[in-house]
């Protein structure tokens, strides 16, 4: 669904480069250097760098306008525009914007890293035995992978954080892994079986080399590549879905801090206060963005097509 | 033969996806926990005998595949039962849709104009400014959350400039759906538009257009005739995609624009519990999507010669 509550977006789609591992060996020589060459790749790092710099250490920049506790709320305050000390505002609670978004990093970052985390892995599993198992454990990993993208996605985050009972980083992250990893599977299954045609995965076979030593060491390295660069979208989708999920009431909740739950607060009151909705939805689009760009310049320098 | 024997795996195959995610459904539904038949009841105290009664006359007592297989059965006749306080689900679904079909279309129409535009136009002008701008633009919206983009489109073309109503759907359409389509396009202009992009790069390197060119043809015809027909391709495919998505209703825009369309009812059926609307809309929602899928195949097969053949 091109709803955001798709947890892996449709963005750009990548296609299975058909090439043999010289190829890519040789390709990779020039992909680093042209990638430092790309101003949008730059830009994307250093957001995400000051974001990863958030998420890791909030307090001292936290702290850079005096008022660094996300948690020293007063009422008084609430809705309150830029002051002294203060240069974004404060949200309904009357807690300093600035504060809570640099502390809202950590938890919306942790929830797209941890979920796609969950979603690659579950997909590399099952889209290399589909792609390099028989024609039994294709079909039967097929109908799965179509299982899950039938399902209705709302229905299925509300479900599952109902029996998991809490709602954190680490249940939603769950949640979102658990039903983001199809779209990554079909692609690794394509990517698996094309790779395995190839010349040198068959010489590796006529060498007699076991089954397991030629998927980890002939098919799985060539046929990555694309399904990581998915991978990186789906980081930001995720960090998109969570905010969505916690705008419809079944995210994370309070006493969490993130950027969507300072969105769905800012959200109720947009018509009287908009300047509290901006600064978390600016810090969330800007990683989200950042990364999209990432990805998208490595899929350009990766992809042969796109060299001239 | 061998189309027979593909078909019947296919249809196998659907049948499998179908009871097991109906069967997923109805089990995760039915064992969330709380009652329905108290939450039905509030705040006052139901006698013994009436709850008795309630849970014979809608299986509760009865283990829970008792209750699937029932539940099938009385699907494969066309009934999807009743909701708790007794009104028919078909009925509710039926009223809904509607909304939902001409939401989606409205939306789906706008994401295919803009994102053939502005596809062909990065393409074109691959590598120049113009491309670079509209990449930011569109995976800029697709970044923003989506309600944030409602709301924010809400107040500014609702409000402040009161061009269009700000929510409901009292003006009928095209009016009422208008903010709304857009929004869900703006969202998605980046999938259509990469992908149109892509595909459109790739074709106009291709050796047939070469050849097109050194004929004398002219660049609109090449571009038009040449190019277009085979890049559709991948796009006609997602697209189809994209609307069987767009069908199983947008949960948030329906919300943010008070839409009542099926995906607001699911949402409210889930906060209240209430199953058989659940599972009704969820199967609803899965026929649509083993249905465009199929659609998506027999278009692939349809529109590429090289697939047909294999």
């Amino acid at each position: 669904m091109p709803e955001p509550l798709n947890p892996t977006p449709g963005t750009a789609k990548i296609t299975v480069p058909k090439t043999t591992a010289i190829a890519i060996a040789a390709r990779r020589e020039g992909a680093w250097r042209m990638l430092v060459r790309r101003p949008l790749f730059w830009m994307g790092a250093v957001v995400l760098l000051v974001m990863g710099a958030f998420a890791v250490a909030p307090a001292p920049f936290a702290w850079l306008f005096g008022n660094g506790d996300p948690r020293a709320c007063d009422l008084a305050d609430s809705a309150g525009t830029a002051s002294a000390g203060h240069p974004f505002g404060f949200d309904v609670q009357g807690c300093d914007i600035w504060a809570g978004s640099v502390y809202g990093a950590q938890s919306s970052l942790a929830v797209g890293f941890l979920a796609t985390a969950i979603a690659l892995a579950v997909a590399l599993v099952l889209g290399t035995l589909a792609g390099m198992g028989g024609s039994v454990a294709d079909w039967i990993i097929s109908r799965l992978t179509e299982v899950f993208l039938g399902f209705p996605f709302l229905l299925a985050a509300i479900v599952v954080l109902n029996m998991l009972g809490a709602r954190n980083v680490l249940t939603v992250g769950l949640v979102l892994g658990i039903f983001g990893w199809p779209m990554m599977a079909r692609l690794m299954r394509g990517s698996v079986r094309s790779v395995a045609k190839a010349d040198h995965v068959l010489a590796a076979r006529t060498m007699g080399l076991s089954t397991g030593r030629i998927v980890t060491r002939y098919v799985m390295p060539n046929a990555v590549q694309p399904v990581l660069l998915l991978a990186t979208l789906t980081i930001g989708a995720v960090i998109v879905a969570e905010s969505t999920l916690t705008y419809l009431g079944v995210g994370l909740s309070s006493p969490a801090i993130s950027w969507g739950l300072q969105i769905a607060a800012g959200s109720r009151v947009f018509q009287s206060a908009p300047h509290v909705l901006v600064l978390p939805s600016v810090m969330l689009a800007l990683t989200v963005l950042a990364i999209v760009a990432i990805g998208e310049e490595l899929r350009s320098v990766f992809d042969p097509r796109e060299r001239r | 033969m061998r189309l027979g024997l593909k078909l019947l795996q296919r249809l196998l195959g659907f049948a499998i996806v179908f009871f097991g995610v109906t069967f997923i459904i109805y089990f995760t539904v039915f064992s969330l926990p709380g009652d329905p038949i108290r939450a039905l009841a509030g705040d006052r105290q139901l006698p013994q005998g009436v709850i008795d009664a309630l849970n014979a006359r809608y299986l509760l007592d009865q283990p829970l595949w008792v209750q699937y297989t029932n539940y099938i059965g009385n699907l494969l006749s066309g009934d999807l039962g009743v909701d708790l306080r007794g009104r028919s689900v078909a009925d509710q679904l039926a009223s809904r849709w509607p909304v939902t079909i001409t939401l989606a279309l409205t939306a789906w129409t706008i994401q295919i104009i803009l994102g053939l535009a502005v596809g062909i136009v990065s393409a074109l002008k691959r590598g120049t400014i113009i491309d670079r701008g509209l990449l930011v633009i569109s995976i800029g919206l697709s970044c923003i959350p989506v309600f944030v983009l409602g709301i924010t489109a809400q107040i500014v073309f609702g409000v402040r400039l009161d061009w269009l109503p700000v929510a409901g759907i009292r003006e009928g359409w095209p009016l009422a759906y208008l903010l709304p389509s857009l929004v869900i396009a703006l969202f998605g202009l980046a999938s259509v538009s990469r992908l149109v992009r892509g595909s459109m790069i790739e074709n106009l390197e291709a050796d047939y257009v070469r050849t097109a060119r050194a004929k004398g043809i002219s660049e609109s015809r090449v571009v038009g005739l040449h190019v277009m027909r085979n890049s559709l391709i991948p796009t006609a495919t997602f697209l189809a995609t994209d609307l069987g998505f767009l069908l199983g209703g947008a949960v948030v825009i329906e919300g943010i624009f008070n839409l009542p369309g099926v995906g607001n009812l699911l949402f409210l059926a889930i906060r209240d519990h209430e199953a058989t609307m659940v599972v009704g809309i969820s199967t609803a929602l899965i026929i649509i999507f083993l249905l465009t899928s199929l659609i998506v195949d027999a278009l692939h097969a349809l529109l590429d010669p090289r697939i047909r053949r294999a």
